[in-house]
């Protein structure tokens, strides 16, 4: 048994808010009151002056196994999942063989039940190998444990298709996961004042709003949910905005990286800001930050994308696209907190209930009988970020170096603790 | 004032003041270029390797004459795909060009930024001969000096600039080079040619040749680039031309003693007319000309003094 | 602690003394030409050339050489020294070129100067006119003119100021710190 003192209790599914103790027994929450007697419990946390929370759940992660394992394996991903306060990650399917069949789901629910630290749940392709051709086996893959379906990485660029892909979902109750990307574009960075100056081929944030309208006026046709991952731009907050008023199947989700960064970050060159979609304009990250504090954009996710040093150490047109964002992005995500944005109950709201609700998993709760999937995090202590100090084989980050202030501290995941700093 | 940079990436970083300085020193280089004897022993034992991914003969003679009349040894590496793909990365390609220990590299590669990988790696000065679409501070310099030659002064002069900005390192370094003094610049082109909020670099726009050409002091040309992609953004070579060739009837609109610069090779017939191109008017051959004594300032300014 | 080494009437005398003296060596000469060196040496230059005008009537050639992209110690700089315009005027070839600079010490500048001059042409003969020879010479250089001849220590400095630049004309001696 786990006793967990002290600690300010923040639960966003029942707007609990209180200082209170919580107990753990096996694999689930067995109390939660003021002052528990220690007697009994194997282990005491002293979270005083510390919060805790439901263990938060990110739907958009890439671990690279099988297939990439130089850049990030099951077993090291989860680590930096639980290292970032993180329980339950969906995992992306452009892996090598891709996600698109039961074989390399069962392959990946077996490593993450041997060696994953936290729990790990796979997102299948929309179609054979990505490749936008023949929709895969839907069916198969969600007895074998998928959430949701996703080709990310790339768009289903033939909407004809996409149409019967969401209709064949539906019936077994996937979400959509959507990259909306049109891949006619090309380039390397947003068209706008930075891409002026750099010189480097730009895309403009229409080739996101284009599809993110694309595939919402699909879902709402068909009737099947979708939800729409890294929205970058205020074009598509404001389309977001005007959609989930009538259609209550669609979702989105926004990165750390585009509520704190601007194109600016690659006037040097740098290639750890090189992502897909790109970093945006000032416009469009103030309009995101206005999303989240409305409520049109209903949770962070990280788009965690690991890459070795290699594929990063060039050109930038040539340099791999994505942020190793896991162990940054809950510091990130106080941000918000504390620049007034968002109060701590929101902000907890979008990465624990609202992640859960789409997926419909039961986990993101504090409740007695529920799993106990919890995090002790501060929100004050300021660190600098050291990309070696990764516990991710990703080191590609751009906040490198950044003083951020909020740190998780303590990782419960079926009531084991996975990773404690305490 | 004192030189300190190690590298010349680009003319944004550079102050008005360390502009002037390069101008006022290819002053006194060029005239070593026009005597006799056209060498000095001011960079004697210095070695200056040329790195071009991208072919280039204007550019690279021009850099090569420029460090050899300063004495300095020169040797040229011309590859001719990306590193990437050969197999070797450009950091490990200057890696081991450091090793041999030259004093300056200059690079020139059709990707922006490939001048700040190499210049955040290697402890040589880096010139950056032309990067992508991004800058080529020579070029800007040269033009810059050669404008400073025939008009006196660069402050007061209406410019402008002709083609295919969007793709034109030369353009762009121009513009970033030029609104440090007090100059107006207009940037004409189809609008498929113009990156969007180009006025926020502090220049007009202006998509008809005539409007753009009316009261100029300088008329730059700028060729179609082809090798970026430049040919897709327009309906035909033909129609480019018929929109945006400056001929000799144009020239009436501007000042009467305008100068008319290309950055060189010329298109004939596309983006200039023989007429204009041989003219009283232009001065693309002192361009050349000025471009080794700037090259020289260049490379004696960055390797001159300790390494 | 500064001294004074020669002041404004010593400099004016020692200045016509050289003028005579090159004009009584060059034998009224139609090749003489001057170079100064800079910067000081152009000034010095300017007015020996006044002198030759006021006593024989004559404009002589003259010329200003910078020698910096001659210098042998480029390399030992902190950063590159600015270098400005070398202006000559006149061809050198066959020509008898006095060079004028305001102090002589390692002789370092002078060999400078000559390359310079050798690589513009060839001329029939150089000299060398100083108004402060300190010694302490690093290389077999001699003044064909000299102001005056002062053996300086090596913490001593010579500075030489002038009216065009400093704004009167004084030769001082100090300790460099």
């Amino acid at each position: 048994m786990i006793l967990i003192r002290n600690g300010r209790v923040l639960d966003p599914a029942s707007c609990l808010d209180e200082v209170l103790d919580i107990l753990i027994d096996g694999e689930t929450i067995a109390r939660i009151d003021k002052k528990i007697a220690a007697a009994g419990a194997d282990q005491v946390i002293d979270a005083s002056g510390l919060l805790v929370a439901p263990g938060l759940i990110d739907v958009h992660t890439h671990l690279r196994e099988p297939g990439y394992e130089w850049k990030e394996t099951i077993a090291t991903g989860t680590m930096a999942a639980a290292r970032g306060g993180f329980t339950s990650i969906v995992c992306m399917a452009n892996t090598d063989p891709v996600n698109d069949n039961k074989s390399v789901t069962e392959y990946i629910m077996k490593k993450a039940r041997a060696e994953g630290a936290v729990r790990v749940f796979p997102c299948g392709a929309i179609t054979k190998g990505l490749k936008g051709e023949d929709l895969s086996e839907m069916a198969e893959m969600r007895e074998a444990g998928v959430v949701a379906i996703s080709d990310d990485g790339k768009s289903v660029r033939n909407s004809a298709l996409f149409l019967k892909a969401l209709e064949y979902a539906r019936l077994f109750g996937l979400p959509t996961i959507c990259h909306c990307q049109d891949e006619s574009f090309t380039g390397v960075v947003h068209e706008g004042h930075g891409s002026l100056i750099s010189g480097l081929d730009a895309v403009p944030p229409v080739a996101e709003e284009i599809m993110v309208q694309r595939d919402i006026s699909i879902a709402r046709y068909v009737g099947s949910p979708v939800h729409i991952t890294h929205i970058s731009t205020g074009g598509t907050v404001d389309i977001m905005r005007h959609e989930k008023g009538r259609s209550p199947l669609v979702t989105c989700d926004t990165c750390p990286h585009y509520f704190t960064l601007t194109d600016e970050a690659t006037l040097t060159y740098d290639t750890n800001a090189k992502v897909n979609p790109p970093l945006r304009s000032r416009a469009d990250v103030d309009a995101i930050r206005e999303g989240l504090r409305d409520g049109t954009i209903d949770m962070i996710a990280t788009d965690h994308a690991p890459h070795d040093p290699v594929s990063k150490e060039v050109e930038f047109n040539l340099a791999s696209s994505g942020i190793s964002g896991l162990e940054t992005a809950l510091a990130l995500s106080l941000s918000l907190v504390h620049e007034g944005v968002l109060d701590l109950r929101a902000l907890l709201a979008k990465m624990t209930v609202n992640p859960v609700r789409m997926l419909n998993l039961p986990y993101g709760e504090i409740a007695v009988g529920k799993p106990a999937d919890l995090i002790v995090f501060s929100d004050r202590a300021e660190w600098t970020v050291d990309r070696n100090a990764f516990l991710s084989k990703g080191k590609n980050t751009p906040f490198h170096g950044m003083k951020l202030r909020g740190r998780n501290l303590l990782t419960v995941v079926a009531g084991r603790i996975v990773y404690n700093e305490l | 004032m004192n030189w300190s940079r190690k590298d010349l990436l680009g003319v944004r970083e550079l102050s008005k003041e360390e502009i002037l300085l390069l101008l006022d020193t290819a002053d006194s280089f060029r005239d070593i270029s026009r005597r006799d004897i056209k060498k000095v022993p001011t960079l004697r034992g210095k070695t200056v390797i040329m790195l071009f991914y991208e072919p280039s003969t204007r550019t690279r003679v021009s850099f090569e004459i420029a460090a050899k009349r300063l004495s300095a040894d020169t040797i040229s590496i011309s590859t001719s795909t990306s590193s990437a793909v050969k197999g070797e990365t450009l950091k490990d390609t200057g890696r081991n060009l450091e090793s041999m220990r030259p004093d300056a590299i200059v690079i020139r590669h059709n990707m922006a930024g490939a001048p700040y990988i190499i210049s955040r790696i290697l402890n040589s000065s880096v010139v950056n001969a032309g990067d992508g679409a991004h800058e080529h501070p020579t070029q800007a310099l040269l033009d810059l000096f050669t404008m400073r030659e025939k008009k006196e002064t660069l402050d007061g002069l209406k410019i402008a600039i002709i083609g295919d900005i969007a793709h034109s390192r030369v353009a762009r370094s121009n513009i970033f080079a030029l609104r440090k003094f007090d100059t107006e610049v207009t940037c004409c082109g189809p609008p498929t040619m113009l990156p969007p909020y180009l006025e926020e670099l502090g220049v007009k726009v202006a998509y008809r040749l005539e409007e753009a050409v009316a009261d100029k002091d300088v008329i730059m040309m700028l060729r179609i680039q082809k090798e970026r992609g430049g040919t897709s953004f327009i309906p035909s070579i033909k129609e480019y031309s018929s929109l945006y060739c400056l001929k000799e009837a144009h020239l009436e609109k501007a000042r009467s003693d305008v100068i008319i610069m290309h950055p060189g090779p010329i298109n004939r017939g596309v983006e200039i007319s023989d007429q204009v191109a041989d003219g009283p008017y232009s001065v693309i051959l002192d361009q050349v000309e000025n471009g080794v004594a700037v090259r020289m300032a260049v490379l004696y300014l960055l390797s001159g003094g300790e390494t | 602690m500064e001294r004074v080494l020669l002041d404004e009437k010593a400099m004016e005398r020692i200045i016509t003394r050289i003028t005579h003296e090159i004009l009584e060596k060059s034998q009224g000469s139609k090749d003489l030409s001057l170079i100064g060196i800079r910067t000081r040496g152009i000034f010095l230059a300017r007015r020996i050339r006044e002198k030759i005008r006021e006593i024989e009537g004559r404009d002589m050639p003259l010329g200003i050489l910078d020698i910096t992209m001659y210098r042998d110690d480029i390399a030992k700089q902190k950063a590159a020294l600015a270098v400005k315009k070398t202006d000559i005027p006149f061809d050198v070839n066959n020509k008898i070129i006095v060079l004028v600079d305001d102090v002589l010490y390692t002789g370092r500048t002078t060999r400078a100067a000559i390359d310079a001059i050798m690589d513009l042409g060839r001329p029939n003969k150089i000299q060398l006119a100083v108004l402060v020879d300190r010694g302490s010479r690093e290389l077999p250089i001699q003044p064909d003119y000299t102001g005056v001849l002062y053996g300086a220590a090596t913490e001593e400095e010579v500075s030489v100021r002038l009216r065009e630049m400093d704004g009167k004309d004084e030769v001082l001696l100090s300790k460099s710190p």
